[in-house]
């Protein structure tokens, strides 16, 4: 049989002597492959976003917040009445077995002065158990301790962006600040965190003891009370019966009858991404089944003007079977064509995929991955749309009768 | 052993209810070497029998023997692959592949049995030598003569050093100056190389070259007779 280099030699002529037809033909798999890579780029972009967006949340995450306050029947919103205690996270901690570990929030906007430098930011009073809900490290220095919660000591733990606006290359650590003119100690500098889902600079941000913010900074509405409690289940499983042992257990220690409504919500963030997450994968999969469709037609494309080419070269096809050209060499020369004329497209189509997919990056401001599994995928695809299409025509030319194939004008 | 054994064979082609027998029970032998011409007027079968001795068709009927092998058993692949250790066809009208050079249109035959590249190369320059075309190795066919086209078919058919060569009607496209010089090829080739050669033709001029004639009419051999002077000197003698 024929040898594959001299089949690729025999149709890269043919290919040349049709050069319009030739890139034209290709243009429906450039085509084809580019809206392939583009869209599943633009899908596996937002995707990642949003599970990048989820693990810097914390994972596992629930949140409580305090209840609604009706007021003249003028009802307030969830978080108008505050309804949550140092102790019910306390409680959470120890009696939900589902709940790995908490971190009660009581915070404000509060001016930081050190030196001659101020800035204004969030301050956070918190437990050390926000470095474990929140999936965030102290980078330098150290956490709270339970010592820190019990005495209420004035210490503080800096995001990166405070430490950048008010030390000028110093080392905070061991620092004196003042947070509404109370002054605390630096312990630590939280590793760099980037933005949260809604593009807040989650590094722009203050930590001190709950009971320091609480006692020293916002005060509290009644004793103990905190803004919200943020719960880290143990694992994903563990989310739905951690929401509901919460639940059981607010509802007992606030002494709300069975009829009542919660005077408190539990959130789940995680099931609310990873809902958003899972619509993302149905978007990129339909993206790249349009895209595919486009593929499609430029393989049918491809068939069309094999089939043309075959007729128009049948006293070609009679001279190579009366030489000695079996049934596979003739096969072979012209599948080769339509493989190479479609592998050729592919790697336009991919080179073309990737530029769209950074233009649209950049004019849309979308963030987009060109995955090499995405690229390999589509470009394999465009071989195999190549052998598909190309096999009928290749088929019908090594099934022509030699007598009437020399004849043929 | 000869080398054509043609045992009755018939071709009978089925045309709605009427039946067409392009060739009826032929009975033909044909020797090692032997320069043959067939004649006869149009639909007189000649074209079949020249397809069936050169394996592009089977017979019907009948038996068929290509060197001792029976060619009506074969598969298309097999057909194939005869047509191209045994049999060289040269055309009416060339039938080169354009835009090939004329030593890769000598090549084709080698690639499809599969010749190293180097010895492909060096097999085809010979060939084109032997019909005189040295030099014209890279010429497109649009860039050379008739004769000149007829020759690259020539080498090409030659180049797998093929027993026989069926030449249909090879001097049709050709004026009687060239034709002679294709003639004069055929019989250096017949005697020199010992190439058995079979053509096809109207011309009873062109006929003369051959030693053996044989005419068909209606799909029977007429008359089988060897000609007048068969030591090919004719050629001569006429320019």
């Amino acid at each position: 049989m024929i040898s594959i280099p001299w089949t690729v030699q025999i149709a890269l002529r043919a290919l040349r002597v049709n050069k319009m037809r030739s890139a034209l033909t290709m243009l429906g798999i450039i085509i084809g492959v580019g809206a392939v890579i583009a869209m599943l780029a633009v899908g596996t972009g937002a995707s990642r976003q949003i599970s990048e967006q989820m693990a810097s949340m914390g994972s596992n995450l629930l949140i409580v917040l305090p209840g609604s306050q009706t007021s003249g029947g003028l009802r307030m919103g969830f978080g108008s009445q505050p309804t949550l205690t140092l102790n019910d996270a306390d409680a959470i901690q120890k009696e939900c077995p589902s709940v790995q570990d908490v971190a009660p929030i009581q915070n404000g906007v509060a001016q930081i002065v050190y030196g001659n430098l101020n800035w204004s930011t969030g301050v956070y009073g918190t437990s050390p158990g926000v470095v474990s809900v929140r999936d965030w490290p102290v980078g330098s220095g150290r956490a709270f301790t339970d010592e820190d919660i019990r005495s209420a000591t004035k210490v503080a733990i800096l995001g990166q962006t405070v430490v950048d606006n008010l030390f000028g290359g110093i080392d905070p650590i061991d620092q004196i600040i003042r947070i509404k003119k109370v002054p605390f100690r630096v312990i630590g500098v939280m590793a760099v965190k980037g933005q949260s889902v809604m593009g807040q600079d989650q590094d722009d941000t203050v930590f001190v003891p709950v009971t320091t913010a609480q006692k020293k900074l916002f005060g509290t509405v009644f004793a103990g009370s905190v803004r919200q409690i943020m719960v880290k289940a143990k694992s994903a499983d563990d989310l739905d019966s951690g929401e509901k042992q919460i639940t059981d257990l607010l509802r007992q220690r606030h002494h709300i009858g069975a009829k009542k409504d919660d005077d408190f919500s539990v959130r789940n963030l995680t099931q609310l991404m990873q809902a958003a997450e899972q619509s993302t994968k149905v978007m990129t999969l339909l993206l790249g089944a349009i895209a595919s469709v486009s593929l499609l037609v430029g393989g049918i494309g491809i068939m069309n003007i094999m089939l043309v080419s075959v007729t128009e070269r049948t006293r070609e096809i009679g001279i190579r079977m009366a030489i000695g050209a079996k049934t596979w060499d003739i096969r072979l020369q012209f599948i080769m064509e339509a493989v190479i004329l479609s592998l050729i497209g592919g790697v336009i189509g991919l080179v073309a995929g990737i530029t769209g997919s950074e233009v649209i990056s950049m004019s849309a401001g979308w963030r987009t991955d060109v995955s090499v599994v995405s690229a390999v995928l589509a470009f394999a695809f465009s071989g195999i749309v190549g052998i598909f299409f190309g096999f009928y025509p290749a088929y019908k030319a090594s099934l022509l009768n030699p007598i009437d194939a020399l004849r043929y004008e | 052993m000869k080398l054509i054994e043609v045992k009755n064979i018939s071709k009978i082609y089925q045309l709605g209810d009427i039946e067409l027998r392009a060739l009826d029970k032929v009975i033909v032998d044909i020797e090692e070497k032997e320069f043959l011409a067939i004649m006869g007027p149009s639909g007189s079968g000649k074209s079949t029998f020249m397809n069936i001795i050169g394996c592009l068709d089977i017979p019907t009927g009948g038996q068929y023997l290509l060197e001792g092998i029976d060619v009506g058993q074969l598969t298309r692949d097999e057909l194939a692959h005869i047509r191209n250790q045994k049999v060289g066809f040269v055309f009416q009208g060339f039938n080169l592949l354009s835009r090939t050079s004329a030593l890769e249109n000598v090549e084709l035959p080698m690639l499809y049995s599969g010749v190293p590249a180097k010895d492909r190369r060096q097999k085809a320059r010979a060939a084109l030598k032997t019909v005189g075309l040295e030099g014209r190795e890279d010429h497109h066919p649009n860039q050379l003569s008739g004769g000149q086209q007829q020759r690259v078919a020539i080498a090409r058919a030659i180049v797998n050093e093929v027993p026989i060569i069926l030449a249909d009607e090879p001097t049709g496209n050709l004026d009687t100056h060239t034709s002679i010089e294709i003639m004069e090829l055929f019989q250096k080739l017949n005697n020199e190389s010992g190439i058995t050669v079979i053509l096809v033709t109207h011309e009873p001029d062109i006929a003369a070259y051959s030693r053996r004639i044989i005419r068909f009419l209606d799909g029977n051999v007429v008359s089988d007779m060897a000609t007048a002077d068969d030591k090919g000197m004719r050629g001569e003698v006429r320019k």
